[in-house]
């Protein structure tokens, strides 16, 4: 992929160029601190007891023996636990130590600290635990059912969520109808879980360094259970190895504090492969039914849904990834009505949350699958079918909200169709010697393929994704900025997790203060919340938290410079690194102008406010929405069931393009998940128990898996936005993965006539080269 | 059981004391003698951010118990760079947009010093099949091609 260039007008440093990280040379040098590298003077391990069952009652824990154990220093159950027994992120419903019930395999029991990690093994299993073990609830579906036991006082159903809108009673000449199903998707971030808890002298507070996505809301959860004022727990950012969502929510915070706080010395914790795959949350499995209806010539006239989402043992995000999912259910296309029902439930597998995409990953895949379904049915092109549709500025949404975004869906399907095709044939370019390359092949290094059986197919996905925190959230982020001597400091407690917020803030100070030199401080809570980095919002909120900071000492810049040099305040300009007076065109350095100056300001920005949804799901619930387009091209070996990703295409609305190279980052980096999630990534759980929680039975794409990826970004900066730009992270992923199954589909259609219906992802092997089941799909008109 | 033994490691000798008789090379590196730029993220082999080079030959340190190289020479991440200046790899990875977190980094560095001292011109297949044992989650490899790229044209000057 070709990185745009910035234009040579732009200041080097500025918004606009593709600066680098500030922390680049630390990461390639091996001496950035990941929150696993840290530990403390007298530092000890702690571990954590998980139940082997999904669902089972507790009739006693013995920890006698653990204590016995030589090195053991302590072993804390529910007993232990000062404050709040329970945590959540939008509800407290899942305990720090399960007591009476387990309600998934590695729900923690209790945890030990011992002098090394070997010890704290030896401890775990010498732990008694009698269970008494109860029949699981794994079916999403029964979960729902009101004659079905609830499995947590809360009740089994997590939320549920209507969206009623236009003529509930209308019908289209063409309909077309499915149910689709996506598994459970592991954000499977490289840097494990990893804390270390510093205890005060006396023991009424601690410092932590936790690798996690919002401090002040872990912050909150962590003190309602310590038992402490929030102001006496002190989190400080670890170096975060990746996160996509799997550390919004607590995992190892309130042990690691317990034991510190119970020990007075710090301790650390750090989750191994498949812990992890146990201590955080996943992406929510869904069932989702579908019924589009459109006009003879591929109008849509309405979209019915009936969706279920998996939440797993407790509640975590449920409810917003639901809100999410039945609000954006058609897809970036007009849709006067629709009449949809969504829920979230309880079940007995693991716990569902966060992942990139955040519900509306799941919905792409399914809306998008009937878009094909139905561009089938009338006889339309598919991508004709997608542009007739397309949502503009001034469209409104099924809840009844007005888009005022800036709303590209039109220009991202142009351009994507712009973009070059592979020049490479069907099974890759031979190799020099004139043999065939394999490694081009589907099945690659398993050389099984038959070069002559390879067929290619091209799809499309196309998506929108709400930005920022949804329903009447008070989201807002905050910012310190401080100029001396022409030096700006900046501080916030934004996480940075590999995204580059770290590179954006010290752009935006360039730009707004005319400085050079940027020096960021500790990203802690000694400063007011940030928010999560998640939902695609940190450029946004956080972008517009620094840019509210630097200005507001630009202000008082300003003030001083028209005081000490007489002249007006209000003529004054940033140009360049230069205070300039825009009436007489005097200007001075802005190192000059600040010489013995010292400002300080601390800004909250907040969004434009929003509203929970009414009973029907209508309301103004979304702050504002970002789209994108992708076309996959597969080369597909029918008979093994092989796929071979050859390219992906993308254009995507990005308002302003900050950081081109941070942007093709995010671009390349989130089709790769998507890329996961349509062919490879699954957590397989049977009966309620995990059986691939590892890196060699949990396939991620490698170098070999990942096409070349074309992209082009659609720049109209948003009004609406503080900086004109829109959040990146979230597009890559959400649409890549229907355009490659609609590919894969296309490819099978060549072969049959018919192809298959691949209604469920990940797509495996089995449902490429196997006669197609018995098929929910019907089409009538 | 524990023992004493010596290893070489960046061409300094370390003294690794109280050392478990299995213990691996990942752990030993990282936890006693304090180089804590090799990473674990999966401990089975699969993702190479604990990737060193033993001998010339390049390894995921994970699997490698400390103990069996002993009397071999080391190479980890903190060894490419000389006299603290980053390597050409290092810096195009820099450059080239190929960080992200940074966690796969380091593995990612050896593995690619590795590689090009074994064949200074790989096709772009023979890149990616050479990284294909070192797991990234973030970039999606295209700006991690992007660096070993550069690499190659610039050491053909
Ligand atoms: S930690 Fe060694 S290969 Fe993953
Ligand atoms: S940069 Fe995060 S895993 Fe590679």
């Amino acid at each position: 992929m070709t990185v745009l260039d910035a234009p040579s007008a732009i200041r080097p440093g500025t918004l606009g160029d593709s600066v680098l990280r500030p922390d680049g040379t630390a990461k390639v040098q091996g001496s950035f601190e990941f929150c696993s590298d840290l530990n403390a003077e007298g530092c000890v391990w702690g571990a954590t007891l998980r139940s082997p069952h999904p669902y089972a009652r507790i009739r006693s824990i013995d920890v006698s023996a653990a204590w016995r154990v030589p090195g053991v220093l302590a072993v804390i159950t529910a007993d232990d636990v000062p404050g709040q027994a329970n945590y959540g992120l939008i509800v407290p419903d899942q305990p720090v130590f399960a007591a009476d019930v387990v309600r998934y395999v590695g729900e923690p029991i209790a945890a030990v600290a011992g002098d090394d990690p070997e010890v704290c093994r030896r401890a775990l299993a010498a732990i008694e635990v009698d269970y008494d073990v109860l029949e699981p609830l794994i079916d999403a579906e029964a979960a729902l059912d009101p004659n079905t036991p609830a499995i947590h006082p809360d009740g089994n159903v997590i939320s549920s969520q209507p969206v009623i809108h236009g003529d509930r009673d209308a019908t289209g000449d063409v309909v077309v109808e499915a149910t689709y199903e996506v598994g459970m998707q592991d954000q499977a971030f490289l840097g494990l879980e990893a804390a270390l808890a510093i205890p005060d002298p006396g023991g009424r507070g601690l410092e932590v360094y936790v690798a996690t996505q919002w401090m002040h809301e872990d912050r909150r959860q962590m003190a309602d259970c310590l038992g402490l004022d929030p102001e006496s727990v002190r989190l400080v950012l670890g170096g975060v190895g990746g996160a996509f969502g799997a550390r919004e929510d607590i995992s190892l915070q309130i042990h690691t504090s317990l034991l510190a706080l119970r020990l007075g010395r710090p301790v650390r914790m750090a989750y191994d492969r498949a812990e992890s795959f146990l201590g955080h949350v996943h992406r929510h499995p869904a069932t989702m039914w579908m019924r589009h209806h459109a006009t003879a010539d591929g109008q849509l006239v309405k979209v019915e849904s009936r969706m279920v989402f998996d939440g797993g043992a407790y509640a975590s995000t449920s409810e917003a990834v639901l809100l999410n999912a039945v609000t954006q259910a058609p897809g970036p296309y007009r849709c006067p009505n629709a009449v949809i029902e969504g829920h979230a439930v309880r079940t007995n597998h693991l716990p569902c949350g966060a992942m990139r995409g955040f519900g509306v990953v799941q919905v792409c895949f399914a809306h998008e699958s009937q878009m094909d379904k139905l561009a089938d049915a009338c006889g339309v092109d598919p991508w004709e079918l997608r542009l007739q549709n397309a949502m503009h500025t001034g469209d409104t949404t099924i809840t009844g909200q007005v888009v005022h975004n800036v709303a590209p869906v039109e220009e991202c399907l142009r351009a994507t169709a712009a973009l070059p095709l592979p020049d490479e044939p069907v099974g890759g370019h031979p190799r020099a010697d004139g043999s065939a390359d394999v490694m081009k092949t589907p099945g690659g290094a398993g050389r099984t393929t038959d070069a002559s059986d390879v067929v290619r197919g091209i799809g499309w996905g196309v998506s929108m994704k709400n930005l920022m925190y949804s329903a009447g959230f008070d989201d807002y982020s905050t910012a310190r900025c401080r100029l001396a001597d022409g030096v700006v400091t900046l501080k916030f407690a934004t996480v940075e997790v590999g995204q580059g917020f770290v590179t954006l803030a010290g752009q935006i100070a360039r730009s707004v203060l005319g400085v050079d030199d940027v020096v960021l401080g500790r990203i802690d809570t000694q400063v007011g919340s940030a928010g999560s980095t998640s939902a695609s919002r940190q450029t946004w909120m956080s972008g517009g938290a620094v840019a509210a900071a630097c200005r507001a000492v630009r202000d008082r810049l300003f003030l001083h410079v028209a005081e000490q040099h007489d002249v007006d305040p209000g003529q004054l300009e940033i140009d360049g690194t230069d205070v300039r007076d825009e009436a007489s065109g005097w200007r001075i350095p802005v190192v000059d102008a600040s010489a013995g100056v010292d400002i300080d300001e601390t800004v909250e920005y907040r969004h434009p406010a929003t509203e929970p949804l009414d009973e029907n799901g209508q309301g103004d619930c979304h702050v504002g929405f970002v789209f994108v387009a992708h076309r996959a091209v597969v080369d597909v070996d029918p008979e093994l069931g092989l796929v071979k990703v050859v390219q992906i295409a993308t254009a995507q609305d990005v308002g302003r393009a900050l950081n081109p190279l941070s942007i093709t980052g995010q671009i390349e980096g989130g089709v790769a998940q998507g890329l996961g999630l349509a062919v490879m990534e699954e957590i397989i759980q049977t009966d309620g128990i995990i059986r691939n929680g590892n890196f060699t039975d949990y396939l991620l794409p490698t170098f070999l898996d990942m096409p070349d990826v074309v992209a082009t970004l659609i720049e109209q900066p948003d009004p609406l936005a503080p900086l004109g730009a829109k959040g990146v992270g979230e597009p890559p992923t959400i649409s890549s993965t229907p355009a490659i199954v609609a590919a894969i589909r296309d490819a099978l259609r060549q072969v049959d006539g018919v192809g298959r219906p691949l209604d469920r992802v990940p797509v495996r092997p089995a449902d490429i080269c196997l006669p197609a089941r018995a098929s929910a799909s019907s089409t009538t008109g | 059981m524990t023992n004493h033994f010596t290893l070489r490691v960046n061409g300094a000798d370390h003294d690794v004391r109280d050392s478990w008789l299995g213990e691996s090379l990942l752990d030993v590196l990282r936890d006693r003698i304090g180089l804590l730029g090799s990473k674990g993220a999966c401990e089975q082999g699969e993702c190479g951010s604990c990737s060193v080079v033993i001998d010339g030959e390049l390894v995921c340190s994970c699997l490698v118990m400390a103990a069996s190289t002993i009397g071999q020479s080391i190479t980890t991440v903190e060894g490419i760079a000389t006299d603290g200046a980053p390597s050409d790899v290092q810096r195009a990875f820099v450059d080239a947009g190929a960080v992200q977190c940074g966690f796969c980094t380091p593995g990612l560095i050896v593995a690619v010093h590795s590689l090009l001292e074994s064949d200074g011109e790989p096709t772009e297949t023979e890149v990616r099949e050479a990284l294909a044992g070192n797991l990234c989650r973030c970039t999606g490899y295209g700006r991690i091609l992007e660096a070993v790229e550069r690499v190659v044209v610039e050491r053909r000057r």
